[in-house]
């Protein structure tokens, strides 16, 4: 999606070593294509796209990625249920109007769904906001805030409560640090939330 | 099937074309019903067919388009109707891709049409040319494929009724078509269309030279009629915003309203053009024929009423692409394809133009559009591992 925050090279890396091989994947905000890419040519992943931005979609077609010009709040109800093995919604959470619809979404088309996100919970966020007594910009947050395109932004709690509420079992979850290493977060608490600048979350449909 | 490769397509690299009449025996039976016999095939070829037979590349014409894709048109002496896209070193790269482009039946540039003989009268068909559809002209096309000894086709692609064409392909031959590129089209022609087609229509029949479709035994041409039939669908080619840019409410050669009914107007003057050159290129029962097939045409209507059905465990790599500013074709339409291809898990991208242009940008320099399609067909083309270079 245009509102993409560019992305970190680390934690795709991270993200594509949650999928299996072989996979149908949906990419959604693809950007321009690194994933899909990347998937493509280490895990044989039959691999698809959508992305908002002409400039992204233009740039996974020439790459040869199939990918769909689209729109992550509208567009996503026109696939089956069950059609992709594993969706992913890099960064791009944050920027959508509506993020509970698209996680229900993702989670009626993917049998898995990985979502990662900025946590603006982590320690710095609070800081600036507290010292300074202005929104906060810092990492892939550094939007002024009249014109951020990151307008749902949530903590690693709220995404565990949203999570909750949508019925989704979390599989997984790493946090992130600012240079892009993960550590497994297996029941996210306070600490977590102070201390990680994103997180990534394995989801998967039912609550068992 | 033929295994012979025909004479001419083996030209080293270079511009062919010619005709191929499949004798009574070969009949082509219509969706109607008919059968029409003898059937002529016009078509043109650019590039080389390699050795393996995996590269060539089909290109469907539009309504009024016609097989001089590139090169010289020899009606009207101008450049073939996708010059831009069609040639060495452009995105359809005739360096690399054996390019074939054949005249529709129904057609009035050599394939089988209204102006073509009828067997059983020994004068021209008319109206008792059969009515034909999309899929009608596609089967032909198969024919003609099977009679060049090609079996697969690279690719596929057409703009408007040649992205009906391609449509069509995909679903009726799916083994037969590894890449599909429909632009500015839809999977079935919308209730408007049809309605700008029915004054096209009338406005020929309207003509007295028409002579109910007889003009050719009276000796006479509707040539006002159908220039009326271009002139509103000319229209609708455009965009309102792309008519204001170019004319404005300029006027034409003079200095004040006439108070006449003159061409007043550029924009009148140069829709007279438009509907004046056209006549001389192209036959008004043929115009009625075409539009037809296109008001018939509805891709889902052959699959119950599911077009994802059309699709069905395609193994196809399709790209749709439409134009912000085509109101005949709309972006919705595309994404209706593009929709029943997720639906049907085919492997689908869509791009949408940013162009005032209207429905013709697909004919035009929209650069971004020749960009992106280079890289789909390259990367295609390395799927399908034709080398860059013949």
């Amino acid at each position: 999606m245009l509102a993409k925050a560019p992305p970190l090279r680390k934690e795709l890396v991270r993200i594509a070593e949650m999928v299996p091989a072989s996979a149908r994947v949906l990419d959604v905000g693809c950007g321009d294509g690194a994933l899909l890419d990347h998937l493509t040519r280490t895990k044989a992943s039959d691999a698809r796209g959508i992305e908002l931005s002409q400039a992204g979609v233009n740039a996974c077609v020439a790459k040869g990625l199939a990918v769909v010009q689209g729109d992550a709040d509208t567009d996503l109800a026109e696939y089956p249920p069950g059609s992709f093995d594993v969706v992913i919604l890099s960064q791009t959470i944050q920027a959508t109007r509506q993020p509970k619809v698209v996680l229900a979404q993702l989670l009626r088309i993917g049998k898995r769904v990985i979502v990662s996100f900025p946590n603006f919970g982590f320690w710095k966020v609070r800081l600036s906001l507290a010292l300074t007594g202005r929104m906060p910009r810092t990492g892939v947050l550094n939007y002024a805030w009249h014109e951020t395109p990151n307008i749902h932004l949530c903590t690693i709690a709220d995404f565990v409560v949203l999570t909750r509420e949508i019925g989704a079992h979390v599989e997984r979850a790493q946090a992130v640090t600012e240079r892009g290493d993960v550590r497994d977060l297996p029941s996210p608490g306070y600490w977590d939330n102070l201390t990680a600048a994103g997180a990534i979350f394995l989801l998967k449909q039912g609550s068992s | 099937m033929s295994t012979q490769i025909h004479p001419l397509t083996s030209a080293k690299g270079g511009e062919a074309g010619e005709t191929h009449t499949f004798p009574a025996d070969k009949p082509l039976t219509l969706d109607s019903g008919e059968r029409l016999a003898p059937l002529t095939i016009a078509w043109k070829t650019f590039g080389t067919l390699n050795a393996d037979r995996s590269n060539a590349f089909l290109i469907c014409h539009a309504l009024t388009g016609d097989q001089y894709v590139a090169g010289t048109h020899p009606v009207t002496g101008k450049p073939g109707w996708w010059s831009s896209m069609v040639g060495p070193g452009l995105p359809i790269d005739t360096n690399r891709f054996f390019v074939i482009c054949a005249n529709v039946i129904g057609g009035c540039l050599g394939s089988s049409g209204p102006m073509s003989t009828n067997p059983e009268t020994g004068s021209q068909y008319g109206l008792s040319f059969p009515v034909i559809t999309v899929r009608d002209m596609v089967r032909a096309q198969a024919m003609l494929l099977d009679h060049l000894g090609i079996e697969t086709l690279f690719c596929v692609a057409g703009g408007s009724m040649g992205g009906m064409h391609v449509l069509q392909w995909a679903a009726s031959y799916p083994e037969r078509v590894f890449a599909a590129l429909p632009i500015a089209t839809a999977a079935r022609h919308s209730a408007q269309n049809i309605a700008f087609h029915e004054v096209g229509r009338q406005a020929i029949m309207a003509d007295p030279e028409w002579n109910g479709g007889d003009y050719a035994a009276k000796g006479t041409n509707p040539r006002k009629g159908l220039a009326v039939a271009r002139m509103a669908a000319h229209i609708t080619y455009l965009s309102e915003a792309a008519l204001h840019r170019k004319f404005g409410r300029n006027l034409q050669d003079r200095a004040a309203l006439s108070y006449k009914f003159d061409a007043d107007f550029q924009v009148e003057s140069y829709l007279r053009h438009q509907g004046m050159t056209f006549v001389d290129r192209f036959d008004a029962n043929s115009y009625l024929y075409i539009t037809r097939a296109m008001d018939y045409f509805d891709l889902a209507a052959d699959f119950g009423g599911v077009l994802a059905q059309a699709f069905k465990g395609a193994k196809t790599r399709f790209c749709v692409v439409s134009f912000t500013s085509d109101w005949l074709f709309p972006t919705v339409e595309g994404k209706k394809i593009v929709h029943a291809l997720n639906a049907a898990g085919a492997n689908v991208s869509f791009v949408e133009f940013e162009t005032d242009k209207g429905h013709d940008a697909f004919l035009l320099d929209v650069p971004e559009m020749f960009q992106t399609l280079r890289g789909f067909i390259d990367a295609a083309a390395v799927a399908r591992g034709i080398g860059s270079k013949r």
